[in-house]
């Protein structure tokens, strides 16, 4: 699904992303971890084609197809999407009227996927103006099922949510990433950033790696990694060069 | 149901130019007409009991009581603009009076048209009595074949009786040739309410007004809005004035400017002269293209217990906002786009509902071109 070769970025002048190499094939859910700061959110908005981070090296390919200079809507269209942890406050634009923006079809049910998620109420509001952590993320999670992209990327969707919203959140994710099939029907693929892993608990996820100072430094079993880093903090990872 | 508008020499573009002012020629939704080309009066009527549509000269013959009524809230020595208006020898312009109780559900459409003549006047009264209820939707427009330089000079008088209601929703559609000069004033009785709306996505040579309102009774209430857009060419010097004069009277002036290439300048004064007094102004400006968006809000308390605020913004489109619908797979003109249109969202409060949609549509249409 998606192939990350040897990928540098920047911002302004500074180097941020080092020699970034990933891989997530069909179906596969991974996890990615790192200190505050390290470059996972940076990761992703590159992913996503944001103008402000500039690609010097290596290339992203998805599906096959080379979109290293692809803007952000032509990577949404072909199916990358992403759930953004602080997405702006735009006003006067309504909820509701995104929602068909995106959706583009005269056939999906927005009333009915909004009450799934308890978000009926807002369809008439400004988009994020004075929404609560989990009202955000609740709007997020319902745009990505209009969008219904083949890859979605996930910074940190359980920040800012009370337990109650997370297993929404969570199971509605699980929904988007085909959680509820078997394996081998699986198409979709994710890539979640989380601090707490307490979304891991909705989302099954296939391979774990760790990110520190804009490199990915260590891979593995996203649990034991998580497990690691609950016990060890991210010191070791720090310490390791070459896993 | 008031009968459709006949009007005679114009041609479908020009049709077109009035209907995306909000005037209904067909009538439907409307319980009233005003319409004036160039100098003729076309129509007035109303079929809602207890409000009259007149013109001008017919209602100053008919009511003397009226007399007291014209230049009354504007001096006609204040500008040049009122003076040539004062001194016309036939006066034209509609005289609205909205009778003691009455109430219109569906607006009543005054419409201006300027075709040929090179400055169209009016002189207009609205007087809406004790306890009327009176909504007013006001589409001026001029004709593909009017000539540079031409102008229309608007002087507009509103009365608004004690727990009596105005809303005075204007549209313009103008061209690059011509030259607009309003000038309207409203005095507000005790719980009156005085809403007065201005849209203008349209380009214009220059338009020049500074509608004031008095806020004479206790506890009565002004709003105004102004949505505008400025191209290359356009010169725009908008305003309103809001006078606090009655106990608990309050007013907000809201707007939203957008330059792309012309000249905005958007005043605004609030006088809180009473305790108890409330006012709020706020200008919010974009910068599409070079341009100038000059922000003068000016709030002047001189009592203990009032209490006046303002906030003007002039900035730019967010590039994050942009690329943030950008990955929901919209291009970046239909971001743009659509960002602009949230910008220009504002909800009038009071305002009916059938107003509030023409305003939204004629702001639509200019999104249909990207803006």
């Amino acid at each position: 699904m998606l192939d990350i070769k040897d990928l540098h970025v920047k911002v302004g002048d500074r180097e941020v992303l080092h020699d970034i190499n990933l891989h997530i094939g069909e179906g596969e859910t991974h996890v990615l971890l790192g200190p505050n700061g390290s470059g996972k959110t940076t990761l992703l908005m590159t992913i996503m084609g944001y103008s402000q981070y500039t690609i010097t090296e290596g290339k992203i390919l998805f599906k096959g197809e080379d979109v290293t200079r692809m803007k952000a809507h032509e990577r949404a269209k072909r199916g990358i999407g992403m759930l953004f942890q602080r997405p702006p406050t735009i006003s006067g634009l309504k909820l509701g009227k995104l929602l068909n923006a995106i959706s583009k079809t005269e056939n999906s049910d927005i009333p009915n996927l909004a009450k799934s998620l308890h978000m009926d109420k807002f369809l008439d509001r400004d988009i994020n103006k004075g929404f609560s952590g989990g009202e955000i993320k609740r709007s997020e999670v319902l745009q990505l099922m209009l969008q219904n992209p083949d890859f979605i990327m996930l910074d940190e969707p359980e920040s800012g949510v009370d337990i109650e919203n997370i297993s929404l959140i969570g199971n509605a994710i699980g929904s988007l990433l085909e959680k509820d099939k078997r394996i081998v029907k699986r198409q979709k693929s994710g890539l979640v950033i989380t601090h707490t892993g307490y979304i891991l608990d909705y989302l099954e996820t296939d391979r774990g790696h760790v990110m520190c100072d804009g490199q990915i430094k260590c891979h593995g079993n996203p649990r034991e990694i998580m497990k690691d880093i609950k016990e060890r903090g991210y010191r070791e990872c720090l310490e390791c060069r070459n896993p | 149901m008031p009968q459709p508008v006949n009007v005679p020499d114009i041609s479908n573009a020009d049709k077109g130019r009035l209907a995306q002012t909000g005037i209904d020629l067909s009538m439907q939704n409307r319980c009233g007409s005003y319409l004036q080309m160039d100098q003729d009066v076309v129509q007035s009527e109303c079929t809602e009991q207890g409000i009259e549509v007149l013109p001008y000269k017919k209602a100053m013959d008919k009511y003397g009581w009226l007399k007291e009524y014209a230049w009354k809230v504007i001096s006609p020595e204040k500008d040049d603009i009122t003076r040539y208006v004062a001194a016309q020898k036939e006066p034209k312009g509609y005289v609205i009076i909205a009778r003691k109780g009455s109430s219109n559900i569906f607006p009543i459409q005054a419409c201006l048209f300027l075709g040929k003549e090179q400055i169209q006047h009016v002189h207009n009264i609205i007087v809406a009595e004790e306890g009327a209820e009176l909504h007013i939707i006001s589409g001026c427009a001029s004709g593909e074949k009017v000539g540079l330089g031409a102008a229309h000079y608007g002087i507009s008088e509103f009365y608004v009786g004690k727990n009596a209601k105005i809303s005075f929703t204007m549209i313009h559609n103008w061209s690059e040739n011509i030259e607009v000069y309003p000038r309207s004033a409203s005095i507000v009785e005790e719980n009156g309410v005085f809403l007065s709306n201005y849209v203008c996505m349209q380009p214009v040579k220059k338009i020049q007004m500074y509608p004031t309102a008095t806020l004479a009774g206790e506890n009565s209430v002004a709003r105004f809005s102004s949505i505008v857009i400025s191209p290359p060419g356009s010169y725009m010097d908008l305003g309103s004035r809001a006078i606090l004069e009655g106990k608990g009277a309050s007013a907000e002036l809201v707007t939203r400017a957008i330059t792309k290439g012309g000249t905005i300048y958007s005043r605004g004064h609030i006088a809180g002269k009473t305790a108890g007094t409330r006012g709020h102004l706020e200008c919010k400006g974009l910068i599409l293209k070079d341009g100038i968006i000059y922000a003068i809000p000016e709030i002047e308390g001189s009592v203990v217990g009032t209490e006046l605020s303002h906030e003007a913004a002039v900035g730019k489109l967010a590039r994050e906002e942009i690329e943030y619908l950008m990955s929901r797979g919209l291009d970046e003109d239909e971001a743009t786009a659509t960002i602009i249109r949230g910008f220009l969202d504002v909800k009038i409060s009071g305002l009916p509902e059938a107003l509030q949609k023409q305003i939204d549509a004629s702001i639509d249409e200019a999104e249909k071109s990207g803006f």
